[in-house]
């Protein structure tokens, strides 16, 4: 019995082994460049009414596609899928409000210049009057599967923690009152808030934004320094100099971000 | 403990097999609950859902129609959609239409919590099939054996208490094994809606930790301890209720 079980383990190791090529040659061969992004940011990444996945980052994703002459193939990913779509070579590119975390930092290759920053608070419904992180401890608060702040908030405020895979499923929840708050990152619910829908017109985003964590896309490892991962940091740098992302943000109807603005005044001076 | 603690800090560093549930208190704290949690799911819903499927299999041979028909389209409706479907139409579709009512901390909330939408969902989920499986060992009881029970003055209720059920049962029995089998691994599914189970404990831990490889083959070796087990007891339930000469 033992025997089989370690036998089965050892099989399971093997068939996950990383395959990993020459990722620049790969997108020449084959003319496109395959990236990740989400399909339910919005708007930096979401489906419009025919079905087409839009937004901030899949415009940055365009941008990448078109400095290289090769096609944009598109693949919605989530929080808890994506870093091994990148592993195992499924996709090139990670653009997916993808927090930039010294863990993460170990398995997968990001890009500096960061692009975009986002922290950490709550969507709540007004009747709520919730004032402080603190009392949330041992309400049930929805959060997304895999997202990097579920572990710290639960450690900081002892919230029950019901997480679900997608966002459309946490704020049916949460309109429900299956949770009294969805912890996610601001730019989220800002945006959410400003939209305008009728829906969120009794919530608000009452707590202190915390723990502002910078996002950047994403290169397998092992080409973080190669010829790959020098490109995407002169994209990156670039997007900042250009006031690229400055642009975006406007023409998404993003709030402005600091970070943005600040990344550009440095970068233009540069 | 410190020692095995200190040996899979080891392991981490020295070969990169990271199990932080053996040396990080949170994670294995939150893994043990969600192992606690699996073992409470599967043996609510088994327990359930084998009352469901004992009953439902006597209302089956009821004499009104009616009654009859009722289970028949239970059934139908249970056995024909997959159990993802019926967790996410009972939590949000169902569940949103509820009057809310007033927790301890004075919020409104829906009545029925994820964690009791899970239990009804997989109990009706596998007591529909138990019913089938009652109805085939119920059905392989001889005739003439329930004329025997009426002729001695027993009732319907009585008869199917005291004489098909413990018959049938025994027949039914490796059928059920498997029917339970299907349950305990279909619990997995609740993480869809949040209940922290160990498979959601588990996407927790890898998509913080990373260590996605080393939490898929503990998930696996676990259940293959914890089906095991379940597999071992109804045998020896099998062994024990054993009748020479009769059924299998």
């Amino acid at each position: 019995m033992l025997k089989t079980i370690l036998a089965g383990a050892a099989l399971a190791l093997a068939l996950t082994s990383v395959a990993d090529a020459q990722t620049l040659d790969k997108i020449k061969q084959r003319g496109s460049i395959v990236v990740g992004v989400k399909n339910d940011y919005k708007p930096w990444g979401f489906l419009d009414p025919s079905g087409k996945i839009v937004g901030m980052e899949i415009d940055l994703a365009q941008d990448v596609a078109n400095r290289l002459n090769a096609k944009l193939e598109l693949i919605p990913v989530v929080a808890a899928n994506r870093m091994e779509f990148l592993q195992q070579g499924r996709i090139d590119l990670i653009i997916a409000t993808l927090g930039d975390t010294a863990q993460r930092r170990t398995v997968i290759g990001m890009i500096e210049p960061n692009y975009y920053a986002g922290g950490t608070n709550v969507l709540a419904p007004k009747s709520a009057g919730l004032k402080d992180w603190k009392q949330l401890k041992d309400r049930k608060v929805c959060a997304i599967q895999g997202a990097y702040y579920n572990r710290r908030v639960t450690q900081l405020y002892g919230p029950e923690l019901v997480s679900f895979t997608g966002i459309p499923e946490v704020l049916n929840a949460l309109q429900q009152g299956n949770c009294i708050a969805f912890v996610f990152d601001n730019t989220l619910i800002d945006s959410t808030l400003s939209s305008g829908d009728p829906k969120w017109a009794n919530y608000e985003m009452p707590l202190v934004t915390e723990d502002e964590q910078p996002w950047a896309i994403a290169v397998p490892l092992p080409e973080l320094n190669g010829p790959y991962g020098e490109f995407m940091k002169k994209v990156s740098i670039d997007w900042h100099k250009t006031g690229k992302i400055v642009e975006l943000e406007k023409k998404w109807g993003i709030k402005p971000s600091p970070f943005v603005a600040e990344m550009h005044q440095k970068h233009k001076a540069m | 403990m410190e020692a095995i603690a200190d040996w899979f800090k080891w392991l981490n560093a020295a070969h990169g097999i990271n199990l932080t549930i053996f040396y990080d208190d949170f994670d294995r704290a939150r893994f043990l609950r969600g192992l606690l949690t699996t073992l409470w799911l599967s043996v609510v819903c088994i327990a359930l859902s084998v009352v469901i499927g004992v009953v439902g299999a006597w209302v089956q041979g009821s004499r009104f129609r009616l009654l009859r028909r009722l289970v028949q389209g239970y059934i139908q409706f249970f056995r024909n959609t997959p159990p993802l479907i019926q967790l996410y139409f009972f939590y949000f579709a169902v569940g949103g239409l509820l009057p809310r009512v007033t927790d301890a901390h004075g919020a409104l909330v829906p009545p029925v919590s994820n964690y009791a939408w899970a239990i009804i969902s997989f109990s009706f989920f596998a007591g529909a099939f138990n019913v089938e499986i009652f109805r085939a060992g119920i059905e392989a009881v001889p005739r003439t054996t329930v004329e025997a029970a009426e002729a001695l003055g027993y009732s319907r209720l009585k008869a199917y208490i005291h004489v098909v059920l413990p018959l049938a049962f025994r027949v039914s029995l490796p059928a059920l094994n498997n029917n339970l089998v299907n349950l305990v691994k279909t619990t997995t599914l609740a993480y869809a809606i949040g209940v922290s189970e160990m498979l959601y404990a588990a996407s927790q831990i890898w998509s913080e930790v990373l260590n996605v490889r080393e939490m898929m083959n503990v998930l696996l070796i676990v259940y293959v301890l914890v089906v095991g087990a379940l597999v071992w007891l109804m045998g020896r339930w099998e062994r024990a209720m054993r009748m020479p000469g009769y059924g299998v």
